[in-house]
C-alpha cells in the first residue's frame, strides 16, 4: 500500500524532508564492538608525521602507510629503534566512539501481533574500547598488541604479534607470528565506515544460509604465522600465511588439527596523472572440523576432527583517478564442502548437526558456491574531509540443497546486497591525536532469510549513525 | 508517532549540523583555499627528465605529507619541527644539502626530486618513494614557490663526476692520508664515528646543533645522507653540504684524490660488504702508510697509524 497517497500534502513534504535529512546527514553512530582500527597517534608522535602522511583518511592507509606497515612500523631511517625515543615515550593509543544511532530491522519474529514485525531502535551508545600499542622492540623487530573490549568492557586480544623484519637485510623476507589481520589490501580493520552492517565488509565474512563453516572469514584476525615480502618501494607485495582453522579463537576451542592457508599478492603501477594504481589477488584455502566428541550430548571443546575443505579467492583493485577520487574493488568466489552446506562445522558456538561416524549426506546435498563484488568509491576532498560510498552484493551460484533435494533452495536464497554512504570530517590534522566527526547510513537487503512460513521472505535492515571517533 | 516525531527532530537538527559543519569543513580545508601559501602564489614548474611538475598540483600533497615538519609556509615551522633533530629544511632559504651543483648555488630539480624519493637516513625525513614520479615532480615545483631565489637565480651547473678508478689498497691508503691531511677526522673522528674533537661544537647555518656523519653506523647499509653510491659520496666532497659545516673540497683536491677518499670512507663502514673492504681484507686487514710519490702534491702531515 502506498502510504503517502492517503496523507496530506504537508505530511508528504515533511516526510520527504525527513527522508532527505536522514540521507543527507547520514547520521549514524556506530558501535562497532568488533571493529578496532589500527590508526596510531603513537606512531605519529614517534615520527612527527601528520595522520595524513600514512592515512588516505584515518584510519584507511595510503601507499606510504602501507609501506610503513610492511616495513614493520618503520620508516627505515636510523631512528626506528626505540633507543632513539625519549624514555618517556609510550607507544599506546586508545580509541573509542560515543555515538547516536538508529537501527531498523525488518521481519523480526515476535510473540505479539502477527508474529512478524519491524523493530526500530534509536539512542545514544558507545563503541568498545581499543588499546593499541605497537612499534619496534629493536631495529627490524616489531610488535603489535591490541587488547579490545566490547561496549560492556569485556576484553579480548584482537591482535598480538611479533615480527622479524627485513630478514637477511631484504624486504622480501618478513616473518610474523601471533594473532593478526590477514593481508587484505582493502583492510577491514581500517574500514572508513562504522555501522554494524556497513562497518564490516560482508564479503569478508559471508557464509551461505545454514552453513556451518565459520572458519573462512578473511576479515577476522587469525592465529598463525605469516611470511610476507615487498619491493623496496612497496610496489610489489606478497604474503603467505599458515593459520589455525579456529577463526582467531584461542585455546584450541574447536580442534587442533585443522589448518588454513591465506595467500595474497599485488602489483602497483604508475598511471601517470591518475596516480598509482594497484591490482592483486588473494586466496584462502583450508579445512575445518565437522565432527566433535560429545559429553552428555554436548560437543567437547577442542575435540573437532572430520575436516572438510573450503576456499575463497578473488581479485583486488585500488584505482586512483587523480587527486580526489579513488575506487576500491574486491571480488570473491567462495566454495564450501557440502558437509558445511548442511550445517556441519562449528557446533561449539551454536547448535548444529554432528558428523558422527556413519553419517551420510542427504540426497541433493551439494557444495554451496557464491560470487560477490565490493565497490567502494571515495571522494577525498582533503585529508580532513572524505566522502565514502560502498556497494556490496553477494549472489549464490549453487545452493547447498540442490534440485534433487527434498527441500531445494531457491537460487537466490541468502543473496545479500548492501549500500553504505558516509562522510568523515577531521577538524584538525596533526601528529598528536585523531578526531573525526563521522556520519553514515547503511542499508542491507537479505533474500529469503526472514522468519515465517515458506522461503523468500526478504529482510531489509538499515542503520543511521553519527558520532565522534577519536583516539589519543 | 512520538518516536517518529523525535526522530524527525533529531534528523532535522542533524541535517542542519551536517550542513553547517560541512560548510565549515569545506571552507577550512579546500585544497585551493587553505593554509596560506606564499604570496603572491606562483605556478612554478619543475622539470625532471620527461616529467613536468606543477606547483598547483603539489600543494595538496605538500600539506598531506610535508607541512607537519616543514610548515605550511615552508619555513621549517611545522607543528612537529620543535621535536625533531635534525631540524627540517627551511625552504624559504633555498639552501639545500644534497646537490649536484657547486656550493652556494641552487640545486637542480632532479636533486630535489632525488632527495624526496631517497629520504635522509639520519633524520626524520622518510623515503617517499611510494609517491608517483609525477607527485614528486609536483612537490619539487611547490617547494620552489617558497623562496624568491628561484625567480632570481638559476641552478648551478652540475659538477662533472669522472669515471671511478679501480679500488686498490693504494687508493685506500691515499684516501686515508687525505682524510688526515684535510682534517676530516676533527669532526668525523679518526674511525669515522662522528666523534672527532670538534663534533660537539658544530652548528648548522640556523645555529642548530649538528652532528657529523657516523660512517661506522649501520650494518650493511650503504646509504649516506645524499645517496648510496660512490658517485653520491664523491659529489658530497665536491659540492659540500650547504647549510652545514661540511665544506666543498672542489678547489682543494683533484678528482682522483676525491675518489681515493671515497674508497677510504667505504672502509670505515666496517660491516659492509664492499669492494673497498674486500681490498682491505686482501691486504691483510690494515691500511699501509701512504708513501708520497715524487710528483704527488706535497703533504704537510703524516698519516696516522692503521685503524
Amino acid at each position: 500500500m502506498n502510504v503517502l497517497s492517503s496523507t496530506p500534502l504537508w505530511r508528504k513534504a515533511f516526510r520527504a524532508v525527513r527522508f532527505f535529512a536522514s540521507f543527507v546527514f547520514l547520521a549514524s553512530i556506530f558501535v562497532s564492538l568488533n571493529q578496532p582500527a589500527h590508526a596510531l597517534p603513537a606512531f605519529a608522535r614517534k615520527y612527527g608525521l601528520r595522520c595524513s602522511a600514512c592515512h588516505e583518511s584515518w584510519p584507511m592507509l595510503n601507499y606510504f602507510g602501507q609501506k610503513f606497515k610492511d616495513n614493520g612500523y618503520q620508516i627505515m631511517n636510523d631512528r626506528d629503534a626505540p633507543i632513539w625515543q625519549n624514555p618517556g615515550y609510550w607507544p599506546v593509543t586508545f580509541r573509542i566512539l560515543p555515538i547516536w544511532h538508529r537501527v531498523s530491522t525488518g521481519k523480526v519474529a515476535v510473540d505479539q501481533g502477527t508474529g512478524i514485525t519491524r523493530i526500530t531502535s534509536s539512542g545514544f551508545d558507545l563503541s568498545g574500547l581499543d588499546f593499541h600499542t605497537g612499534g619496534t622492540l629493536e631495529k627490524n623487530i616489531s610488535f603489535y598488541v591490541l587488547p579490545s573490549s566490547d561496549n560492556t568492557g569485556a576484553f579480548h586480544f584482537e591482535t598480538v604479534m611479533a615480527r622479524l623484519d627485513n630478514i637477511k637485510g631484504t624486504p622480501w623476507l618478513n616473518l610474523k607470528l601471533g594473532k593478526f589481520e590477514l593481508d587484505n589490501l582493502l583492510s577491514e580493520k581500517r574500514v572508513l565506515t562504522l555501522t554494524a552492517n556497513g562497518g564490516i565488509y560482508q564479503l569478508y565474512h559471508f557464509s551461505p544460509q545454514g552453513d556451518g563453516n565459520t572458519f573462512g572469514q578473511i576479515g577476522s584476525n587469525q592465529l598463525g604465522i605469516e611470511l610476507m615480502g615487498h619491493s623496496y618501494n612497496d610496489r610489489t607485495r606478497y604474503s603467505a600465511a599458515l593459520l589455525s582453522s579456529n577463526n582467531g579463537s584461542v585455546g584450541f576451542t574447536y580442534g587442533a588439527n585443522a589448518y588454513t592457508g591465506f595467500f595474497a599478492a599485488s602489483q602497483a603501477f604508475n598511471a601517470g596523472k591518475m596516480g598509482v594504481d594497484r591490482i592483486g589477488f588473494y586466496a584462502m584455502l583450508g579445512q575445518a572440523p565437522t565432527y566433535y566428541l560429545t559429553s552428555g550430548g554436548s560437543p567437547i571443546s577442542g575435540s573437532g576432527v572430520g575436516n572438510k575443505s573450503f576456499h575463497r579467492e578473488g581479485f583486488v583493485g585500488q584505482f586512483y583517478f587523480g587527486e580526489h577520487v579513488d575506487l576500491q574493488v574486491v571480488t570473491q568466489h567462495g566454495w564450501d564442502n557440502a558437509w558445511f552446506g548442511q550445517g556441519y562445522g562449528n557446533i561449539i558456538d551454536a547448535p548444529g548437526p554432528n558428523n558422527l561416524p556413519g553419517t551420510v549426506l542427504p540426497v541433493g546435498a551439494q557444495a554451496p558456491t557464491w560470487n560477490g563484488v565490493l565497490l567502494e568509491p571515495h571522494y577525498v576532498y582533503s585529508p580532513q574531509l572524505i566522502f565514502i560510498g560502498r556497494y556490496e552484493t553477494i549472489r549464490m551460484s549453487r545452493q547447498a540443497n540442490g534440485s534433487a533435494s527434498a527441500n531445494p533452495s531457491p537460487s537466490n536464497f541468502g543473496d545479500l546486497s548492501t549500500y553504505t554512504v558516509g562522510m568523515r570530517y577531521n577538524p584538525f590534522m596533526h601528529s598528536r591525536a585523531g578526531f573525526a566527526w563521522h556520519n553514515e547510513y547503511n542499508w542491507l537487503h537479505s533474500v529469503g532469510t526472514g522468519p515465517g512460513p515458506g522461503l523468500n521472505a526478504n529482510i531489509n535492515t538499515s542503520e543511521v549513525l553519527s558520532g565522534f571517533d577519536f583516539d589519543f | 508517532m512520538k518516536n517518529r516525531k523525535s526522530f524527525s527532530f533529531v534528523a532535522l537538527i542533524s541535517c542542519a549540523l551536517a550542513v553547517g559543519l560541512s560548510a565549515s569543513a569545506f571552507a577550512q580545508d579546500a585544497p585551493e583555499v587553505g593554509p596560506m601559501p606564499p604570496k603572491p602564489f606562483k605556478n612554478t614548474e619543475s622539470h625532471i627528465g620527461n616529467l613536468t611538475g606543477h606547483s598547483k598540483d603539489g600543494k595538496s600533497d605538500y600539506r598531506r605529507y610535508c607541512a607537519g615538519c616543514h610548515g605550511d609556509l615552508g619555513d621549517a615551522n611545522g607543528e612537529n619541527a620543535q621535536w625533531i633533530d635534525p631540524k627540517p629544511r627551511n625552504f624559504t632559504l633555498a639552501t639545500f644539502k644534497c646537490r649536484s651543483t657547486p656550493t652556494g648555488t641552487l640545486p637542480l630539480d632532479q636533486d630535489l626530486y632525488n632527495s624526496i624519493g631517497r629520504g635522509f637516513t639520519n633524520s626524520n625525513m622518510p623515503i617517499w618513494n611510494t609517491l608517483s614520479p609525477q607527485q614528486r615532480a609536483d612537490l619539487v615545483a611547490y617547494i620552489k614557490t617558497f623562496s624568491a631565489r628561484w625567480d632570481k637565480e638559476k641552478p648551478g651547473d652540475p659538477i662533472k663526476v669522472p669515471a671511478e678508478p679501480p679500488v686498490t689498497i693504494q687508493s685506500i691508503s691515499h684516501g686515508k692520508y687525505l682524510f688526515t691531511k684535510l682534517e676530516c677526522w676533527k669532526c668525523h673522528g679518526p674511525q669515522g664515528k662522528g666523534d672527532g674533537p670538534s663534533a660537539a661544537t658544530l652548528t648548522d647555518s640556523q645555529d642548530n646543533p649538528i652532528r657529523p656523519y657516523n660512517f661506522a653506523a649501520g650494518a650493511d647499509d650503504s646509504r649516506f645522507k645524499c645517496g648510496s653510491t660512490n658517485q653520491d659520496i664523491y659529489k658530497i666532497f665536491m659540492t659540500g653540504v650547504d647549510g652545514t659545516p661540511m665544506p666543498s673540497f672542489a678547489d682543494v683536491i683533484q678528482p682522483n684524490d676525491a675518489w681515493d677518499l671515497v674508497h677510504f670512507l667505504r672502509t670505515l663502514q666496517v660491516k659492509r660488504h664492499s669492494p673497498e673492504n674486500a681490498a682491505l681484507k686482501a691486504a691483510g686487514g690494515s691500511i699501509p702508510p701512504y708513501v708520497e710519490k715524487p710528483d704527488a702534491p706535497a703533504a704537510d702531515s703524516k698519516p696516522s697509524g692503521t685503524q
